[in-house]
C-alpha cells in the first residue's frame, strides 16, 4: 500500500492496516505525536479504529524535548 | 545608532512604528543552550528593549558545535552560560538591557520571572519545565513560543492565551524518556531553524501583528528533506485543566516541583536544595581539597573524585556528572556536602 506521509510517497508493508500499525511501523510512541488523516486530526483512542487505504494522505508531527 | 534598524524599518510589516514596539518590549528566554543562545542573539541584535535569559548550567566543550554566544575560554573555565551569554549579548548590542541569572527554574523562579514580562521564548530541554511554562503563561495570560530539536528534526508552536490551545491541549501526557540531543546527537542547522521559527514568531508578537502568526504546528526534517504542519486550532479543550473554564494549574501544584533531574543526555543529575541557600564556595573548596581534585571559578567550584565530578554552584544547586542514577547521586551528594 502506497500512502503520502508529511507529503512524500511512502510505500508500507501490508501488515499496516491502521494508524496503529503504521505508528509501529516507524518506531513513533502514539502518545507524543500528533496525526492527520486526510486533513482531519485523530484523537488518540481512536488511532487503533482507523483504518488505512492506499493513496491515503498522513500529516505526522511527533514532540520531541531537546534544546 | 539610527542606522542600525533601517533594513529591519524597511520590510514593512515591522516598520518604523514596529521598531519602537520591539524596543518598549521585554522577552524571558528559559535557557541559554542552543535555542536559548540562538534566540537571544536574534532578538538583541532585532532591538529588544529588554531581555531576561536564565540558566542552570555552565558552558562545555560539547556545547561549542551549536551553543552561538560561546567561545573556547567560557569553555575552559566553565562560565555559567548565562554570565557568558550576558557578556557577548552586550558587546553585541549595548543598547539593550540584559538580565540573566544563574538559577533553575521551576514554578517559584517563574512566578517571580513572568513579571512585567511580553512574552516567554522556550528554549528548554524536558517536558516538565515546558509544562510549569504552559501553565504560567495561561495564568499571567502571557503567550510563549514552544520550540525543540533533536538530530536533524525540529518542531515549534506558538501558543496564545484565550486564543490557540495550549501545550496540555496538544498532549495528552507528557513525553517522557525519547531521544535526546545527548543520545541521538543534534545538527546545528536544525536547531536554527527552530530558532528562525520562533524568532519570527517573537517578533510579530512584539509588534503585535497577531494576524499573522502561524497557528501551524509546524515541523521539520532537514537531514530527510521534509517539512510539516498540521493546524491544531480545533485540539482546544474546554475542559483542558491548564487553559478551559474550570482551570486548576495543575502543573503549578507543589507535588509537580522536582528538587533532582536528569539532564538532557549528559549523564549528569542534578540536585537542588529544597530552600534556597548560599554556599560558600571558598570553605567547601578547602575541605574538598583534602579528598579530591578542586577547582574554582567566582560562580562555581568543580571536584572530582574517581569517575565522578560535583559541580557546586554558589545558589546551592549542585550538578553530578558521571551517573544518570538518581539515587546513587544523592549518596555522592551527602556523603561530600553532608
Ligand atoms: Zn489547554
Amino acid at each position: 500500500m502506497e500512502l503520502v506521509i508529511n507529503g512524500d510517497k511512502v510505500e508500507v508493508p501490508s501488515t499496516v492496516e491502521t494508524v496503529t500499525n503504521l505508528l509501529q511501523n516507524f518506531e513513533v510512541d502514539q502518545k507524543v505525536v500528533i496525526v492527520e488523516l486526510n486533513g482531519t486530526i485523530l484523537e488518540k483512542k481512536s488511532h487503533q479504529e482507523s483504518r488505512l487505504s492506499d493513496g491515503d494522505r498522513i500529516e505526522l508531527v511527533h514532540f520531541v524535548g531537546g534544546g | 545608532m539610527s542606522e542600525r534598524y533601517s533594513r529591519q524599518e524597511l520590510f514593512t510589516p515591522i516598520g518604523v512604528d514596529g521598531q519602537a514596539k520591539i524596543r518598549s518590549k521585554h522577552v524571558l528566554i528559559i535557557g541559554a543552550g542552543a535555542l536559548g543562545t540562538g534566540s537571544a542573539e536574534g532578538l538583541v541584535r532585532a532591538g529588544v528593549g529588554k531581555l531576561t535569559l536564565v540558566d542552570r548550567d555552565y558552558v562545555e566543550w560539547s556545547n561549542l558545535q551549536r551553543q552561538q554566544l560561546y567561545s573556547e575560554a567560557d569553555a575552559t573555565n566553565r562560565i555559567p552560560k548565562a554570565v557568558a551569554a550576558k557578556k557577548r549579548l552586550e558587546d553585541i548590542n549595548s543598547d539593550a538591557e540584559i538580565e540573566s541569572h544563574v538559577m533553575d527554574v521551576s514554578v517559584e523562579e517563574m512566578e517571580q520571572l513572568v513579571n512585567n514580562v511580553d512574552l516567554v521564548v522556550d528554549a528548554t530541554d524536558n517536558f516538565d519545565i515546558r509544562m510549569i511554562i504552559n501553565d504560567i503563561s495561561q495564568k499571567h495570560n502571557v503567550p510563549w513560543v514552544y520550540g525543540a530539536c533533536v538530530g536533524s528534526y525540529g518542531i515549534s508552536y506558538t501558543i496564545i492565551p484565550n486564543k490557540t490551545p495550549c501545550l496540555a491541549c496538544l498532549l495528552e501526557s507528557v513525553p517522557i524518556g525519547g531521544l535526546t540531543c545527548d543520545t541521538a546527537g543534534i545538527i546545528s542547522p536544525a536547531v536554527q531553524m527552530v530558532v528562525a521559527y520562533q524568532v519570527t514568531e517573537a517578533l510579530k508578537i512584539l509588534v503585535e501583528d497577531y494576524e499573522s502568526l502561524r497557528s501551524k504546528l509546524v515541523s521539520f526534517d532537514l537531514w530527510k528533506n521534509q517539512q510539516t504542519g498540521i493546524n491544531v486550532d480545533k485540539m482546544k479543550k474546554i475542559n483542558c485543566l491548564s487553559c478551559g473554564d474550570d482551570r486548576t494549574y495543575p502543573n503549578l501544584a507543589f507535588s509537580k516541583r522536582t528538587k533532582t533531574a536528569v539532564l538532557c543526555g549528559r549523564d549528569t543529575v542534578q540536585i537542588r536544595t529544597p530552600n534556597p541557600i548560599e554556599r560558600d564556595l571558598d570553605k567547601l573548596a578547602s575541605i574538598l581539597s583534602q579528598q579530591g581534585k578542586v577547582s574554582q571559578n567566582p560562580y562555581l567550584l568543580s571536584f572530582t573524585k574517581g569517575r565522578h565530578r560535583l559541580v557546586m554552584f554558589k545558589d546551592g544547586r549542585v550538578l553530578i556528572h558521571g551517573t544518570k542514577d538518581i539515587a546513587e547521586a544523592k549518596t555522592l551528594y551527602h556523603r561530600y556536602l553532608g
